[in-house]
Parts: structure tokens; sequence; C-alpha cells
């Protein structure tokens, strides 16, 4: 008998579900919270309770959305240009060079410019890329494991580097920001620059068709056609973009880029055209999940997303190590 | 018509293709012939825009390769290499369908779905044409890339070992199909062979390349000889007439 992928074709249907399944959440979510909101309060007019309605809830809900989507799908993005299903912008040390990015801005600039701590963010972001693409291109092995640890290690230097200046410039508190990522703080006029990063999300899936044929390899791609470097290229700087203005936003958030693109594919395969915009819905599903959750367990105290979305994500990440080791990495 | 000039390509000091002419007229089946290193595959690769040569030009129907854009070319010129991995999880038909791209971009049209199907169907894919490729076996594996190239339905196919990991069966009906494509549909394919018996029976011309340079080209007739053979591989090679087909036995 043949056996068959996990889930078949994605049928529109299987996305209409998913999206339906978030719509629910995210209304649901909009109750959860200190401040006084509920759906008869809504119902009513009450002026409060709109207030916070516009001000915090649906702002911080826009927030989750917007980067559970963009980071998955950069992380999706990314795993298709490096060749490799564990290079993400967790692992390719993109998101440690954002937020050293921030810091040097912070310093130069000041904290309040934001729209500078962006584009420094973003040059950051990209060059951190670019180099770590320029070490994976003189490295003689291409192991599944070895090229994200050089990747990991890679981060953390320039981590520590992060940490050592801001040390230096008594800015360990606001470090603290973008390091660990925290949708709390997320109010109205705080988080619209995501935005940039869902519009990116968007132009990713008009290259969806380029993005998979780059994954097939230098060969394959040049055979099609396809404009190779200038492919990856494209994916690259999309990735730093996202990731930037995530750091910026919100605050570095792990594993979401790493393993949510890794359950999408194992399910319906490596064809971007579907496994896109599945990604991106099973992106926002699950950081909503880990927000929500976070909410939850200390209610009226909250944990940050980071932290909900490490725990469950190095528990995950483990499992999909262990399952690569069993079917040979492939 | 292919057009390849005075091509050069080296690997630090030692020059794998030197300064290799040859003119490869349309139609027809070419098989190129030679021990390991000969650079039967660089040149190919060099042919295809795959490697960028050192010296020398190679033109497609007059299209230079090194500048004509490559989704042009694309649509003329298909190639498949010898050592295909591929890291990205697609299915069957997934893949073949990524041979109409150079035609049609993402969006396929019903003629494309018919070709990708017809392309299916002749390499015997059917029933895994909704399986990923990480779960054939190398010889299906191998079909299901070849299919994708001639779904590409181009002029020009070079192919480096077509016959890479295929049984005897699949082997035959892979060059079959080939001699099929030149003879009906007037394509023109070159391929690197190690089976010399299977390009005595399947091509119009041989190339046989040594040390990086062309030492024999012509007719199959004329490249079946032991002489040719023997200064080819520097083995002794037996060549018999089997069936009306000239046949080397090497193996003993």
């Amino acid at each position: 008998m043949t056996r068959r992928p996990l889930l078949g074709r994605l049928r529109a249907w299987h996305l209409a579900a998913g999206a339906a399944l978030l719509a629910v959440l995210a209304a649901g979510s909009l109750f959860v919270g200190v401040g006084d909101l509920t759906p008869a309060g809504l119902l009513h007019g009450r002026p409060e309770d709109l207030r916070v309605l516009v001000e915090s809830r649906l702002p911080r809900l826009l927030a989750v959305v917007l980067a559970g989507t963009a980071m998955s799908v950069a992380g999706l993005v990314m795993m298709h240009i490096t060749g490799n299903r564990f290079v993400s912008p967790s692992t390719a040390g993109t998101s440690e060079s954002a937020s050293f990015g921030v810091l040097l801005a912070t310093l130069l600039a000041g904290g309040e410019a934001v729209f500078v701590k962006m584009a420094v963010a973003v040059a950051f972001a990209l060059l951190g890329t670019f180099f770590f693409m320029w070490i994976l291109r003189r490295l003689t092995f291409r192991d599944m494991i070895l090229v994200p640890l050089v990747g990991i290690m890679f981060g953390g230097v320039i981590g520590a580097a992060t940490t050592f200046l801001a040390y230096r410039a008594d800015l360990l508190q606001s470090l603290g920001a973008w390091t660990s990522g925290d949708f709390s703080g997320v109010l109205r006029g705080r988080y619209e620059l995501l935005w940039i990063a869902g519009a990116v999300t968007v132009l990713g899936y008009l290259y969806a068709d380029r993005f998979t044929v780059a994954g097939m390899g230098r060969s394959f791609a040049v055979n099609l056609g396809v404009r190779y470097d200038r492919v990856v290229n494209t994916g690259l700087v999309l990735t730093g973009v996202i990731t930037a203005v995530v750091v910026v936003t919100v605050g570095e958030i792990p594993f979401v880029s790493l393993i949510v693109p890794n359950l999408v594919t194992l399910a319906l395969g490596d064809n971007l055209r579907h496994a896109l915009p599945a990604t991106a819905l099973a992106g926002a599903l699950f950081v909503l999940l880990c927000d929500v959750a976070g909410r939850v367990v200390r209610f009226p105290y909250e944990i940050p997303v980071s932290t909900v979305v490490g725990v469950v994500g190095s528990v995950v990440f483990l499992g999909l190590l262990l399952r690569g080791r069993r079917t040979g990495l492939r | 018509m292919i057009e390849i000039k005075d091509v050069t390509k080296r690997y630090g000091d030692t020059a794998v293709v030197d300064g290799v002419s040859l003119t490869i007229a349309p139609g027809g089946v070419t098989s190129i012939i030679g021990a390991n290193g000969a650079g039967k595959s660089t040149l190919l690769s060099v042919v295809s825009r795959l490697t960028p040569a050192d010296g020398g030009t190679v033109t497609v129907d007059g299209m230079d390769v090194a500048t004509t854009p490559g989704d042009r070319l694309a649509r003329r010129l298909a190639v498949l290499r010898q050592d295909n991995h591929m890291s990205v999880r697609l299915t069957v038909r997934e893949l073949v369908a990524f041979g109409r791209f150079p035609h049609s971009g993402g969006r396929l049209t019903a003629a494309d779905h018919e070709l990708v199907d017809e392309a299916i169907d002749y390499f015997e894919l059917g029933d895994l044409a909704d399986r990923h490729l990480d779960q054939l076996s190398g010889g299906q594996r191998q079909r299901a890339y070849v299919a994708m190239v001639l779904c590409q339905d181009t002029d020009y196919v070079l192919l480096d070992e077509p016959l890479n990991n295929l049984d005897m069966r699949h082997s035959v009906q892979m060059m079959r199909r080939l001699r099929r494509m030149a003879d009906d549909y007037g394509k023109t394919v070159v391929m690197v062979v190690h089976d010399i018996n299977f390009a005595s029976c399947h091509s119009d011309t041989i190339v046989a390349m040594k040390r990086g340079s062309v030492i024999a080209r012509g007719t199959t007739a004329e490249m079946m000889t032991p002489e040719v053979l023997n200064a080819v591989y520097d083995l002794d090679i037996d060549v018999h007439e089997i069936g009306g087909r000239r046949i080397g036995v090497y193996f003993s």
C-alpha cells in the first residue's frame, strides 16, 4: 500500500476551518485580561469597554496575529532558501543581530525615534544574515544539525556583545524589552509597524513558487530559468525585515520561526503555494494560544509570550530533532 | 544547433575541459562517452549554463548561454545533472508540474496538466504521483526527475547519466522514450552515458572524450569499433554484431 502524506492535498476547506478556528480564538482572546471588558458591556455600548477594546485588546490581538504570521513565514522562506529545515531567523543570528541594531540605535539616537530604531535593526538583521550565509557558503559540511548549530553560536556571540554593550551603557533593563518578546505593552499607536511585516509576508506569497524552486537547489532552479541568487537574496531581505520589525515592536519570540514551518511542512510537504498560507495561519494560531495561555496561567499577572513559546517550542523542537534522527534527516 | 567553441574549464591548475570545440546538429540522439574524469559532465554543465566556462563560448540556436536570460533558455533547453539531492519534500506530481514553470509560471493550463499526466504515465509513476520524493527508491526518484525535465518540453534535452539507479527494464524504457523524442518530435537529446552498449543501440552520434578533450566523434557505426573504444577507455573491447546492433564486450 502506498503511504500517503499525512494530510494529503491541502484543500480550501482545511484553510477555511483553520481560519474559523483562529477567528473564534481571536474573538475569545479579546475578553481575557485585567481590564473590565465583557461581551455584554460591548453590546450595551459601554464607553469604558469600547475604550479597552480599541486601545488595548484589539491592538494586542492584531500584533499577535501579525507577528505570529510573519515570523512563521520568515522561517519557512529561510529554510527553503538555505536548504536546511533547521535554519531560521532564530538559528542564523538574524534576531540577535536585529537586537544589536536596536541597542545601537537607542545608544545613538535615544529611545524615542521608532523609525530610526527599525531602520537600524533592519540593516543589522540583514548584515547578520548575509554574514551567516557567507559562513554557510564556506562551510565544507552540510550537516542538517551542524549548520544551524553554527548559526546559534554566531547568534550567541552577537548576543554576548549586545549584553556587554548594554551593561556598559546601563541599558540592560531596556535590552530585556527586545530580547524577550512580550505583547503586554502593546497599545494602539505602539504596534502599527507590524503591518510592514504583514505586507512583506504577502509579498512573500507572490514569490512562493520561486522560493520552492530555489529550495530544489541551484541546478534545478537554473534549469527552470529562475534567477537563483536573486531569489535567495530576496528571501533573505524578506526574513531580515520581518525579524527586525518584530524585534523592535514586541521583542524576540524564540522557536516560532523554527517549529511552525517544520510542523506544517511535515504534514503538507514543501510546496510553498500550499505550505505558505497554512504556515501563516498556524503561526497566528500558535502565538495566539501561547499569548492567551500566558495571560491566564497566573491571572491577574502575565507570563511573557516568549517564555511560554520557549517552553512549548523547546519540547516540540526536541521532538522534531529526534524524529529527524529516526528518518535520516531528509 | 549547439555550437561549442574552444570551451575551457579549470579547477585549480587542471583543465577539466580543455579547449573543446564541437557542433551538435539539431535532431537526433548524441551520446558522450569516456572514462571517469574525462570532462563529460563538466562539458554538459557548461553547455547548460550550470557552470560558467573559463574560456570559450557556447551558443544554442545562436543564443549565448552565458548571457541569454535564464527563463528564455529554460524554454529551449532542459538539463538534468547526475547527483540530484533535493531537500524539499514535494510529491512526484508537484515536481513534474514544476517542469512547466518556465512556460506558465505557477499557473498551469489544461494543456500543462495534460503534459504532466502524460509524463507521469509514461514513466509508470501513476501510483506514486502523490508520494513525497523522500519516500521513493533511487530509481523511482530518477524517473521522476527525468519526467520533470521532459515535461519542460524543450527543443534541447541534456541528461547526465539518465540511467542512474534504473533497473534494466526502466533503462530500456528510458532510452526508447529519448529515442522517440528525437524521432517523433524532432528534439535534440544529448546525454552522458556510461554503458557503451546503450549508447550504441540508441544514439545517432557518439562523442568520445578523454582527459578534457574530444578525441573522436562519429556515427555509431564509426565509433563502435575495437580501435576507437580501446583508445577511449584504455581497455581491450571486442565488438560483436548481435541482431544488427554493435555490442562491446569487455566484462572479462
